[in-house]
């Protein structure tokens, strides 16, 4: 619909009001018949054109993989090889068949169980100091430095450290999560509570929102969209960590069972761990993105 | 007699590294109680930081704003804004956006309930009940205004300070709004302070216009009041020669005598 060109600007919102009723031509679309069936094909299409192109990849490499692996003299398994030396593994997570003798499923709950308490703390101790520090440019300035310096440090750098300092290799382990995973969380955070646009200060100063409330309900959901890219990186970080950790620290992780079936020369093995590790890295990643997506709902749409 | 907002010759300097920048220089303005006044002003002339004095968001290098008697200083609810850019928390719907304010200034007075029906009796002012539970992204700009002003409207301030609230809409949103806040205005007698880029806007609502000159130190130049009687009809106006006659002379105040130099 056209409006009468406004003669200026500063009129215009008068001048728009008395617009001439113009007469339109009604033009009716046919209405697309959207019957029950051409709506679940399409709902299937979309989930094999999601499913099958990743299955249809790993076959390919599986079979490539096998090709070259079967030659004698090969220093690697084939997947035939793997299926076959490691197939109790496979197809049983969770059998208990000795101390040292269990499902890989039961070393990966061990690894877990690390990884909640270290990342945990990472988490928690990460969005308290991100926060203090974003509160001043001055600490920001001053530390940002060496955080970004800190952050580099290998997970396995940090060991002989953190033995040295707990003399025992669970605390070890999970002080090396800590603080590998703590960096970005604290960097991240304090990011977002410096960016906290000044509107919504404005708007805590005209309501008289005290400290607490401001922390809770102005500054913890603005910066969540921050603070939840610093939980999804540390999470990445964690994984990496513990595996490496537990290569040296012992115990029934999966990281340790990686190192001990290298020394007990079964490397079909370390192939299947490999892939747990992939999968539940993967999974945690998917579940922190998860939850930021639910609890940031909005605020980065805005 | 002492008015009842007064600001008291207000100066206000921005002082960043070395520079110096007066932007207002020795602002005196009565207002009365239930007085709708807009000001208006070329861009840049300083009309927000007069009305952050006002809020308190901003500190008065000289003089200071008094509101029934007392000396305001810092921000409050007794001073509410609506925002240019709306400011409603994204992460909130439009319900908590506006409950938020009302816990806030109601909650040691009002009951769980009076604050829930204070609420949605606010949301429904400013006609924005229908869409309470939706999150501000999900609503067109005109609406987040309204809510905006509906939760402005909730803390029932003594002075409602309005920063260009309809700046950022399109001509017929406007003139919607414009509408709503002239039935409000009308409907709970507020005391109003509005700023506008818009002349037609001023002549409409306001009771008294106020025209500022051009920064850096930018004055009072001229007041007009606008003796047209409420209701006031936008159809009617159009015509009328006293509606005519106030336009003008804002028009020749901005455009004529205080014509706005374009920095190069
Ligand atoms: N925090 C600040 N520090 C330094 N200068 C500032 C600051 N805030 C505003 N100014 C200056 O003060 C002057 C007036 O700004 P202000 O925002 O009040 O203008 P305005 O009349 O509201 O303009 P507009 O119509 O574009 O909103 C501008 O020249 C601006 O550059
Ligand atoms: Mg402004």
């Amino acid at each position: 619909m056209n409006m009468p060109v406004a003669k200026s600007n500063v009129s215009a919102s008068i001048l728009s009001a008395p617009t001439a009723p113009a007469v339109a031509k009604i033009v009716s679309l046919p209405l697309r018949q959207t019957a029950m069936n051409t709506r679940i094909r399409a709902t299937l299409v979309k989930i094999a054109s999601a499913v099958i192109p990743p299955l249809v990849m790993i076959a390919l490499l599986l079979t490539v993989w096998q090709v070259l692996c079967m030659r004698p003299g090969a220093t690697l398994p084939a997947p035939t090889k793997i299926w076959t030396e490691a197939y109790d593994l496979i197809v049983d997570p969770f059998f208990v068949a000795g101390p040292q003798d269990i499902g890989l499923g039961w070393r990966v709950l061990v690894s877990l169980q690390r990884v909640a308490i270290g990342y945990g703390l990472a988490a928690l101790f990460g969005i308290a100091l991100g926060t203090l520090i974003g509160q001043s440019v001055w600490a920001m300035r001053g530390l940002d430095p060496i955080f970004q310096v800190l952050r580099t440090i290998s997970p396995l750098a940090w060991l002989p450290i953190s033995l040295a300092a707990f003399r025992d290799s669970q605390p070890s382990a999970i002080f090396v999560i800590f603080i590998t995973s703590v960096w970005p969380i604290i960097i991240n955070t304090a990011v977002g509570i410096r960016n906290i646009p000044q509107d919504y200060r404005n708007v805590a100063a005209v309501l008289q929102l005290n400290h607490f409330e401001f922390f809770w309900k102005i500054m913890i959901p603005s910066a969540a969209p921050y603070i939840f890219t610093g939980l999804r990186i540390g999470i990445g970080l964690s994984w990496l960590a513990i595996v490496a950790a537990e290569m040296l620290t012992g115990g029934v992780g999966i990281g340790f069972f990686i190192w001990d079936a290298w020394n007990s020369s079964r490397l079909p093995d370390i192939f299947i761990a490999l892939a747990y590790i992939g999968i539940v890295g993967f999974l945690l990643d998917r579940v922190v993105a998860g939850l930021a997506s639910i609890v940031t709902r909005g605020t980065s749409a805005n | 007699m002492t008015s009842y907002c007064k600001i008291d010759h207000v100066d206000k300097t921005f002082t960043r590294g070395s520079t110096e920048t007066c932007v207002l220089k020795g602002i005196t303005l009565d207002i009365e109680k239930g007085e709708y006044v807009s000001i208006i002003g070329h861009s840049g002339c300083g009309k927000s930081t007069l009305l952050n004095i006002v809020a308190g968001l901003t500190e008065a290098t000289v003089g200071g704003v008094i509101l029934e008697g007392k000396h305001v200083n810092e921000p409050g609810p007794d001073r509410a804004v609506v925002f240019q850019n709306h400011s409603l928390l994204p992460w909130l719907t439009v319900y908590d956006n506006v409950r938020l304010a009302v816990d806030k200034v109601f909650g040691a007075k009002k009951s769980r309930a009076e604050r829930d029906e204070w609420t949605l009796h606010n949301l429904n002012l400013v006609q924005m009940t229908h869409a309470k539970d939706k999150r501000p992204s999900e609503i067109s700009g005109g609406m987040k205004q309204r809510v905006g002003l509906a939760r402005a409207l909730a803390m029932e301030p003594k002075v409602l300070l309005l920063d260009e609230p309809f700046g950022a809409l399109d001509a017929l949103t406007r003139a919607h709004l414009q509408d709503t806040v002239m039935g409000l205005h009308q409907k709970l007698g507020n005391t109003v302070m509005m700023i506008t880029h818009d002349v037609d806007e001023a002549v409409l609502l306001s009771d008294r216009i106020i025209m500022m000159t051009n920064g850096p130190a930018a004055q009072i130049g001229e007041i007009l009041s606008v003796p047209i009687g409420r209701p006031r009809k936008r159809l009617e106006l159009v015509t009328d020669a006293t509606f005519l006659k106030c336009r003008q002379r804002v028009l020749e105040f901005l455009y004529e005598r205080h014509r706005f130099v374009e920095a190069a």
